[in-house]
């Protein structure tokens, strides 16, 4: 299977089989001004099956969130057709503006402008005010 | 700009410090009378409170200090909608030092994040109460002599009581220390508090439903309020509430120097019959949080170069 190559934008890939078109929901990317190729169960020999998103745009995307979904994924930025950085992702230290703390009792459950963080723990994320722990990605 | 949200922002060589000033304010109150002078402290209470605003005020006071209060959130911006970074923001231009409590979790890093001067956390929700912590830890210097090698009991509501998760976490950080923790099933400690605080220091603990049955090993004692401002549902609450309460009967099994501890407010828990028990030790407790509160004030105002 073909998709253009792309002059100036963005291509993640590695990303487990299944969860592209969540990404690409949760980035945005499902908008109409943007060119996006989502491939999906494409064949990887390290992964066996992995899916990719190419954006034929040089947007910003939110490594934080795609390193929530998927912390295996990397995210290449092209420019002028070739390779100009490679970023492996893993499991951001913090999280900002990624996830929703859900503790009725935590601060930000009345304080609409404040920003939800989450920090990296032993045991999976935690809210930075309450401590309250995030439900684990699927 | 150092503020205390949790007991753990200090080192356990600052909770020594901290507990030998207070030792010295006890034995030297007059050297301490005009350390702060010309100095404010802001108690923004956002929820209801005695004994720790008061005792806050009280500290400020005693250290020469002038307070500036605002008690409960419907005399304050907050009933308009302000949020906490604005109230904090506003009020760092009046004083020198915070004290903060505040329903919600969290709150009081909230106010730090956004504060100029010091922050202290009187308590957020059931989170933390760091100077509640560091009442219960100069009474146990005062009346065990060490903090190390010591078995505690926590009896009660350990799922929501802060105050439980505080000192466990504190008394985790000294050798030897061993933990009983002696709760209803639906009320025992949380996991994350044992996988955090407990687990890597390698506490041992044992979790019990019966009182009586672990009172003859402890050296302390610390019973809690079940809360009913912890409960989103009325049922829980009443069925609960009444679970334990310490006797004069029930003390008769408890070692001879065995301390009983408690945060206070009491409801049922302790039987007033207690009180004349020479192991009582909560209203001790309570002047103990008056001075570790005046020896933690001037510890941040200092650092904060302002005396």
């Amino acid at each position: 299977m073909n998709i253009d190559s792309i002059k100036d934008g963005v291509v993640i890939d590695h990303i487990t089989a299944g969860k592209g078109m969540k990404l690409v929901s949760l980035l945005e990317l499902d908008r109409d001004d943007v060119s996006v190729a989502i491939i999906k169960n494409v064949h990887s020999r390290k992964m066996g099956k992995k899916d990719i998103i190419k954006i034929d745009a040089d947007i910003p995307v939110n490594l934080d969130l795609i390193g929530y979904v998927d912390p295996g994924a990397t995210v290449n930025i092209i420019k002028n057709s070739v390779l100009a950085e490679k970023k492996t992702i893993g499991r951001p230290k913090v999280l900002t503006g990624v996830i929703r703390c859900k503790n009725p009792r935590c601060i930000t459950s009345v304080e609409q402008e404040l920003k939800h963080v989450f920090l990296l723990r032993s045991d999976g994320y935690r809210c930075m005010y309450c401590e309250t722990k995030a439900a684990e990605e699927q | 700009m150092r503020s205390i949200i949790d007991v753990l922002d200090l080192s356990t060589e600052e909770i020594e410090e901290l507990t030998a000033c207070a030792q010295d304010i006890i034995a030297n109150p007059d050297a301490y009378a005009d350390v702060c002078a010309r100095k404010k402290l802001a108690t923004l209470f956002f929820e209801p409170s005695t004994r720790t605003r008061m005792s806050f005020e009280a500290a400020m006071y005693e250290l020469g200090g002038h307070v500036i209060t605002m008690a409960g959130a419907a005399s304050s911006s907050a009933a308009k909608g302000e949020s906490v970074a604005d109230t904090i923001k506003t009020v760092c231009n009046y004083v020198d030092i915070i004290a903060m409590r505040h329903p919600k979790e969290g709150a009081a890093l909230v106010a730090a994040n956004n504060a100029t001067v010091p922050v202290i956390n009187a308590g957020d929700g059931g989170h933390c109460h760091p100077t509640q912590t560091l009442a219960d830890l100069l009474t146990i210097k005062l009346e065990k002599k060490r903090f190390d090698n010591l078995t505690i009991g926590f009896c009660g509501d350990l799922k929501f009581g802060r105050t439980v998760h505080s000192l466990a976490a504190a008394m985790a950080r000294y050798p030897g220390t061993k933990l009983v923790l002696i709760s209803p099933e639906e009320l025992k400690l949380p996991s994350y508090v044992k996988r955090n605080a407990l687990n890597p220091a390698g506490v041992k603990y044992t979790q019990t439903t019966d009182l009586e049955e672990a009172l003859p090993e402890l050296d302390i004692l610390y019973m809690t309020r079940v809360q009913r401002e912890r409960f989103f549902n009325e049922e829980d609450y009443l069925r609960l509430k009444d679970r334990y309460i310490l006797t004069a009967e029930k003390m008769k099994k408890a070692p001879e120097d065995m301390i009983v501890m408690h945060p206070l407010p009491r409801v049922n828990e302790i039987s007033v019959a207690v009180d004349d028990d020479p192991r009582a030790c909560y209203f001790k407790q309570v002047l103990n949080g008056k001075y570790m509160r005046m020896a933690l004030i001037m510890k941040l105002l200092k650092e904060a170069g302002k005396i």
